[in-house]
């Protein structure tokens, strides 16, 4: 578990430069609260991490994790990902916006360069990304907040 | 080695606090990176251009003689004055407003500035080294950084790639100091070009590495919307910087 929740922890830092993996038991977020929803059908419970090292005993599992909606200025956004073989494997959005132009344009085009930038950079072990000036968007928070729960 | 990391969005941009060390979940740490959130929330206050009440706001409206506003206004006014001195006018604080009209926006500087400014609080924490990523630019040092290895070892920051940005084109190792990157990825044309009158529509991006993060993203900016012969003037003047143009 341990190290699945590292793959996925140097994944996202790497693609959405500003992840918050708290290893506190009380994470609030931006003040939008980190409820734990329910995973997908078929998901195995993520485990608490320890300090363990041996070896990964859930290597070839598939798990998925559901982060708390988001408030964005465009509505409610939520993501899923899943966990494969300790690696992220698929993201989605199971709930955005698709009310106007803008929604589309978000729907369009923010949620395919999610996917692949999660997909993408499965082994890029960096710390953080610069990169030309990135605004506030729920939809990283979402995110961040299904990782906080593949931590838990 | 313990990690943790915050996210606040702060400025209309997310902002992340990483920190490496032994003691990363300890109340005064927690309390110094609340401080440092702090700092940028103040300095969202005073130079915010969409809070109609900032100090910025103010003065781009002729409400406010910049000689009496706060004094952190006045230093950042004459910091953008000494950085359009120093790119030769390929940075300014005079930019086009909604109605073409140019006015005070030290906004290319501040987030710099204010970035750098928090990041001070987070290296007074004991045996931590810190990561502090502003929208995309990067700040990173502490007090840990002797040690050149664990909670010290030096941070990687990947470079976006401007074509691709599902990519990393690029990755700097940084023990202390400031990476920014100007580009037209993530915003469309926001960058101004005094010389041209015009928001520069290239492709592509800059990033300059450095000491301090504000001057790197100063130069960056400068370098992504001047002439080709500004390179020139960035290696004579902008010592310890260097570039990365993607």
């Amino acid at each position: 578990m341990r190290r699945i929740v590292l793959a996925i922890l140097s994944t996202i830092t790497a693609v959405v430069l500003l992840l918050s993996y708290h290893t506190s038991t009380s994470s609030t977020f931006a003040g939008s609260p980190i409820s734990q929803l329910p995973a997908a059908p078929g998901a195995t419970s993520p485990a608490p991490s320890s300090k363990k090292s041996g070896p990964a005993t859930s290597k070839s599992s598939l798990a998925s994790y559901t982060g708390a909606a988001a408030d964005t200025r465009w509505g409610p956004v939520q993501v899923k990902i899943t966990v494969q073989g300790g690696k992220i494997s698929a993201s989605e959005a199971v709930q955005y916006p698709q009310n106007n132009g803008r929604d589309a344009q978000i729907n369009g085009f923010a949620l395919p360069i999610l996917n692949q930038e999660v997909v993408a950079q499965q082994s890029a072990s960096i710390d953080t990304v610069s990169g030309a000036t990135v605004t506030s968007d729920g939809y990283l928070q979402s995110l961040q907040s299904a990782v906080d729960q593949a931590h838990l | 080695m313990k990690r943790r990391a915050w996210v606040r969005q702060i400025m209309g941009m997310p902002i992340s606090i990483h920190l490496r060390g032994g003691n990363v979940d300890s109340p005064a740490v927690a309390r110094g990176v609340e401080e440092a959130f702090d700092l940028l929330r103040q300095a969202d206050r005073l130079f915010s251009t969409y809070l109609r009440a900032s100090e910025v706001s103010r003065i781009r409206r002729g409400e406010l003689d910049p000689g009496r506003a706060d004094s952190l206004v006045q230093q950042v006014i004459t910091l953008c004055h000494q950085a359009g001195e120093l790119t030769d006018g390929a940075f300014t604080d005079q930019l086009p407003d909604a109605d073409g009209v140019l006015r005070f926006d030290p906004t290319g500087l501040v987030k710099g500035w204010a970035a750098e400014r928090a990041a001070r609080r987070l290296a007074d924490l004991s045996e931590t080294s810190y990561c502090l990523n502003a929208g995309g630019d990067v700040v990173v040092g502490g007090s840990a950084i002797e040690a050149d290895v664990g909670p010290g070892a030096p941070w990687r920051v990947g470079i976006e790639d401007p074509r691709d940005r599902s990519r990393i084109a690029e990755v700097v190792e940084l023990g202390q100091g400031g990476v920014a990157t100007s580009g037209t990825a993530a915003r469309g044309a926001h960058l101004y070009d005094r010389a041209t009158g015009t928001f520069v529509q290239r492709a592509g991006s800059v990033t300059v590495v450095g000491p301090s993060l504000m001057w790197a993203d100063v130069w960056a900016t400068a370098l992504f919307v001047g002439p080709d012969s500004l390179s020139v003037l960035f290696s004579q003047v902008a010592d310890g910087y260097r570039v990365i143009s993607l």
